[in-house]
């Protein structure tokens, strides 16, 4: 299938749009009508919808390394941020070998799965990969760093959708030693580089108490080679920015404030991340890479089980809960604008849209 | 779940090691490539032995970077549960089986500036994975390996023609003994250290650790623990609603595969916590002998590792 790669900013002027395709593969996160934390840890392998007759033609779920018609423009928007911030890529000496193995995985997967867009031509070490949407073509010795214009990480991330932490494990923890992280909901990869599992997880409210965390870490822990797994996580963001980072909250958090009731609908959009999990063979690190997809309110609510579901959730969200995602502020505002979207029918089973 | 990711295999390579350990090289029957693994990984490996299914685990004593083919080296023990005894007779190049993905529970910790390896007899094959990654990398390492005698002393010279700098070797029947407190005095900051082989020996080599100072974050040990055999038992599977009975050589892991039930596991020897299991109801003794689960947790009656662990008893109902 070919991708039409769209010109689009996530900044300034926010030319950013989903068109139909992507507005019916949007990874809508709700499976019912309210949201609570759990360890909603799944194997990534593709799935088809079980609660609807609907056919798609391909969901986000389907590849290793989803590539969508924004793929070009996140680029060029990550480029945009590392010539601002190179803290925003960082690995931490032992986490070499880690990167090489993810660009390995990259790699393989995209060429084999998106055989008109990327190739790799491997002889023994010496690799030839071609990719095409970003137009670059690079023969390298793999395992070697000085054939490479970036190591092996950031090269292959400045090519790759979504922000990626690479977790070193040892001692019965995971480590944040090395990430490419430009496109997160309000964290820090300078801040949290060399933080354990627990560490980097102390701000959110709640989970811990649950006991979230002890058993989420024993999932991870345990993930195997050839055995991904995924969750998704949401938040709302006002404007398409893909950058929502702590380093520029002086920039992006004062945007919060200008949405009314008439530009909600454009402005406001909901963000969701696939998260998913990988081991990797030489490191036995783990990647955790972080694929953000953005809806605006506008297109959510053209699929009314979305659009009745949505205000469900934010009406009945625990205040922490709200708070931590900086929906507080808003809330009010949202909900009046969703509830002319909800004419209380009952919603169906699972999170895909229903059949029109 | 619990099987995740099984690889078909044929055995293209029997060897006699010497008089106790053999050595089998295992290449995908499909003729593609296996996975890369990391050093001191091991894969599970399946037997159909004659109507009882086995899964023992093997550490992978190849080179990582080679995919080709795996090899891993199989101690016989004649008193043992039979898998090693199975391999040792019945596997012959040719044969179909099946194994799982790697599975790295001692994996080297890279950030070491130095990596000291202890391995006693058969503890050394995941140090020979560990052995081929770190020279491809030029790491730094020094490997004190103990054995009953140079007969013995599976891939010693090997080792020592390769690395002779690094590779040091003591034979029980010659005297030789680790001189292992002048050996923790003399390491540079940023040593890490591996142990594996017999039980005493990784508990004498962790204690000196202790002892000298040394970090717990920088002694890394391996033991797999062979499930033992014990008197027959009865167990009701709550979930599945089912009674099953775990034989005198069989384990309660293996027992409740072979009731059809699918249970979570990864190592198999009691160390990774994958295949804990709640207890809702018992009247009995806990025969505990994993190394996951607290002293309390064991004295608290409420969890049970089935991969390695027994019960004596009246009743015992598990959430499965």
């Amino acid at each position: 299938m070919a991708i039409a790669f769209k010109e689009e900013t996530f900044r300034d002027d926010f030319t950013f749009s989903n068109s139909p395709e992507a507005i019916r593969r949007f990874p809508f996160p709700f499976h019912e009508d309210s949201y609570m934390y759990s360890v909603n840890l799944e194997q990534h392998v593709p799935v088809r919808p079980e609660n609807t007759t609907r056919s798609l033609p391909d969901t986000v779920f389907d590849k290793t390394f989803d590539v969508d018609e924004h793929y070009v423009a996140e680029m060029k928007d990550r480029e945009l941020v590392l010539a601002e911030d190179p803290l925003r890529c960082q690995s931490l000496p032992h986490m070499t070998l880690a990167g090489w193995d993810l660009l390995e995985l990259i790699m393989t997967a995209k060429a084999a799965e998106y055989p008109d867009l990327f190739e790799l031509h491997r002889d023994g070490d010496h690799w030839h990969w071609i990719n095409r949407p970003l137009g670059i073509e690079q023969k390298f010795v793999f395992m070697d760093e000085t054939t490479l214009p970036y190591g092996p990480m950031e090269y292959i991330t400045r090519q790759t959708q979504g922000d990626f932490a690479l977790l070193d494990q040892r001692d019965d923890n995971l480590w944040m030693d090395a990430g490419m992280v430009t496109t997160q909901a309000d964290w820090s990869l300078d801040f949290d580089i060399g933080m354990n599992f627990f560490e980097w997880h102390a701000p959110v409210p709640k989970a811990h108490e649950m006991g979230i965390f002890v058993r989420a870490l024993k999932f991870l822990l345990n993930i195997r080679q050839g055995s991904p797994a995924r969750r998704l996580n949401w938040t709302l963001t006002v404007n398409p920015l893909l950058d929502t980072s702590p380093e520029n909250y002086h920039k992006w958090g004062v945007q919060r404030a200008t949405l009314t009731p008439e530009n909600l609908g454009q402005k406001l959009h909901l963000r969701v991340e696939l998260q998913t999990f990988f081991r990797l063979p030489r490191s036995n690190a783990l990647v955790f890479p972080i694929r953000c997809y953005m809806i605006s309110f506008q297109d959510l609510v053209t699929e009314p089980k979305w659009g009745r579901r949505m205000h469900r959730v934010i009406r009945d969200l625990p205040d922490e809960l709200a708070d931590y995602k900086g929906i507080t502020r808003n809330r009010e505002l949202i909900l009046d604008w969703l509830s002319h979207y909800d004419d209380g029918a009952p919603t169906s089973p699972g999170a895909w849209a229903d059949e029109r | 779940m619990s099987g995740g990711g099984k690889i078909p295999v044929t055995v293209t390579e029997v060897v006699r090691v010497n008089e106790l350990i053999k050595r089998f090289k295992f290449e995908r029957s499909d003729g593609g490539l296996l996975p890369t693994f990391s050093g001191g990984a091991h894969t599970v490996v399946e037997m159909q032995d004659y109507g009882t299914s086995r899964l023992n685990p093997y550490s992978l004593m190849s080179d990582p970077a080679d995919t080709s083919a795996y090899t891993i080296s199989v101690r016989r023990d004649d008193e043992g549960r039979g898998g090693s005894l199975f391999m040792h007779r019945h596997v012959r190049p040719g044969m179909e089986m099946s194994i799982s993905n790697p599975v790295n529970l001692f994996p080297l910790d890279l950030r070491a500036r130095k990596h000291l390896m202890i391995a006693g007899g058969i503890g050394i094959t995941p140090f020979m994975g560990q052995i081929a990654q770190l020279s491809a990398i030029s790491g730094r390492f020094e490997l004190h390996y103990a054995a009953r005698n140079p007969a013995l002393a599976a891939y010693a010279s090997e080792l020592s023609a390769r690395y002779p700098r690094q590779v040091h070797l003591y034979f029980d029947d010659y005297d030789q003994r680790i001189d292992l407190q002048g050996l923790l005095d003399g390491q540079p900051l940023g040593t890490h250290l591996y142990v594996c082989g017999p039980k005493g020996m990784i508990a004498w080599v962790r204690n000196t650790a202790e002892a000298a100072g040394w970090p717990r974050e920088a002694v890394h040990h391996e033991e797999f623990l062979a499930p033992p055999s014990g008197k027959p038992f009865e167990v009701k599977l709550a979930v599945s609603n089912k009674v099953i009975q775990v034989g005198e050589h069989q384990s309660l892991l293996e027992a409740i595969e072979a009731a059809g039930v699918d249970a979570p596991y990864l190592c198999r020897g009691g160390c990774c916590g994958q295949c804990e299991t709640d207890v809702i109801d018992y009247d009995g003794t806990f025969l505990h002998n994993d190394h996951w689960l607290s002293e309390e947790q064991h004295a608290g009656g409420k969890k049970i590792m089935p991969c390695v662990s027994r019960f004596e008893g009246k009743t015992l109902v598990l959430d499965r």
